[in-house]
This record gives structure tokens, sequence and C-alpha cells, in this order.
């Protein structure tokens, strides 16, 4: 084991940065949605790497959960999309001004 | 790759590439459990999910729509880097290695004997979660607004 542990962090942190940047810059429902899945495991890598350093399998556990939480998530998302497109004929987030003030 | 290929069928392929690689390092960091749990579990089923909801959704390109507003993107670029510089500043000068570990540090009885042992309670809150997905999606895929 010779990579050590700062690689994972900035990996992790790298993967995060590009799911922000993904919702941020992005106007597809589908494709912002994938980023939010990015940034999940961003989190996931870095609980993995942490739960290496510290010799305890408790991240595991987490990161099990996160991908319960991801899989209700991504569930109940594309209904949302589904739904959305069924109305609007669009995927496009800037056609969802309903609440727009 | 993900956030940058215009097609979002694209885009979720290039996510499992990254999942693929991500289950790598976890190996990597003796989680075989946990790895072989995100191949199939995550890009298995979660992505096959993803890619029937886009073929469901047949779109096409000029659906897309128009890009974003001209500042949005710059700007989302610029905080992104300024993010992640940030991230970097905080994670370098940890000298942090990694030290040996027993050798069923990961496996699939020592990772279940937590999951039922100490975290069971979070386990059956996860269950409920699920369920409440599952009545939500279904729910939500089959009312129609206005």
């Amino acid at each position: 084991m010779t990579v050590p542990l700062d690689y994972y962090i900035i990996l992790s942190a790298f993967l995060f940065v590009v799911g922000v940047i993904g919702v941020v810059a992005s106007r597809n429902l589908i494709v912002m949605f994938i980023s939010i899945e990015i940034m999940l495991s961003a989190a996931n890598l870095s609980m993995m790497a942490f739960s290496r350093y510290l010799q305890n399998m408790d991240g595991h556990v987490f990161v099990f959960l996160v991908m319960a939480v991801a899989a209700a998530e991504a569930a109940v998302g594309l209904a949302i999309i589904i739904a959305v497109f069924k109305n609007k004929e669009t995927v496009n987030a800037d056609a969802l001004n309903l609440m727009k003030w | 790759m993900v956030i940058t290929v215009r097609n979002p069928v694209g885009s979720v392929l290039y996510f499992i590439l990254s999942l693929l690689a991500q289950s790598i390092l976890y190996i990597q960091l003796s989680g075989l459990f946990v790895a072989a749990f995100l191949v199939l579990v995550y890009g298995g089923a979660i992505l096959v999910l993803f890619l029937f909801v886009i073929m469901l959704l047949n779109i096409r390109h000029a659906d897309l729509g128009p890009e974003a507003a001209p500042m949005i993107k710059p700007m989302a670029w610029v905080f992104g880097v300024v993010l992640l510089a940030e991230a970097v500043w905080v994670a370098m000068g940890t000298k942090a290695r990694f030290d040996g570990v027993s050798e069923n540090f990961g496996s699939v009885p020592e990772v279940a004997r937590l999951l039922y042992g100490k975290f069971v309670f979070p386990f059956e809150l996860t269950s409920i979660l699920l369920l409440a997905a599952i009545i939500g999606a279904v729910v939500i895929a089959k009312r129609t607004l206005s």
C-alpha cells in the first residue's frame, strides 16, 4: 500500500468539484442528476479512504447506506423527470419556471 | 467527460466507466465487498435505470434546448476551480500513509457483522426509505399535472 491518503482525498475533491460544475453549468435535468450521483460517489470514495486509514470498517457500512440512499434518490428523481417530460415535453431545467416569482 | 458530452446517454456511460475505476480503487483500499456491491448495484442496476429512462424519454437533440445563459458556464468553471484549489489546499500536507490491516478487513462477514450489529437501526431505516421511494416514484410517475 504505497498510495498515500491525500491522493485519495484529492481525487475525491476533484470528483466532487466535477459534480458541482455539472449541476451548476448544465441545463439538462438528467445530466444534473448524474452530477449529483458523482458528488455522492466522491463522498463514498473519501469515506472508504478514511475507513482504511483509521482501520475502522464503519465507513464501509456508511458507503453501503449512501448507495441505498442514492438508489432511492435515483428512483424518485427519474420519476420526477418522467413526470416533467410528460407535462412539458422537455428535460431542460430552464423550462421549469412554474415556481419562479 | 460526464459533464462535457452533450448527449445524456454518453454521460451515463462515462459515469459507469468512472464507477468501474472507483471500484478498483475500493479493492485497493481492501474493501472487496463494497467494491463488488458498487459494480453490481450501482453500475448494474441504477445506471441501467438511468439509461432506461433516457431511452423511454426518447430525447431528440432539439429537445435539449439552448445551452445555459452565456455567463453561467464560465462562472461555474471559475467557481469549480476555486473550490478544487481550496479542497486540494486542505488535503495537502497530510503525510498520512496507510498501515497494514488484518487479513479480513472489509470482507463480507466483517461488514455484515457491523451492518446487522452496530448499525442495524440505520439499516432498517434504509429499508423504510427505499419503500417510501418506491411508492413515491410510482405515484409521481403516474400522475400528470394540470
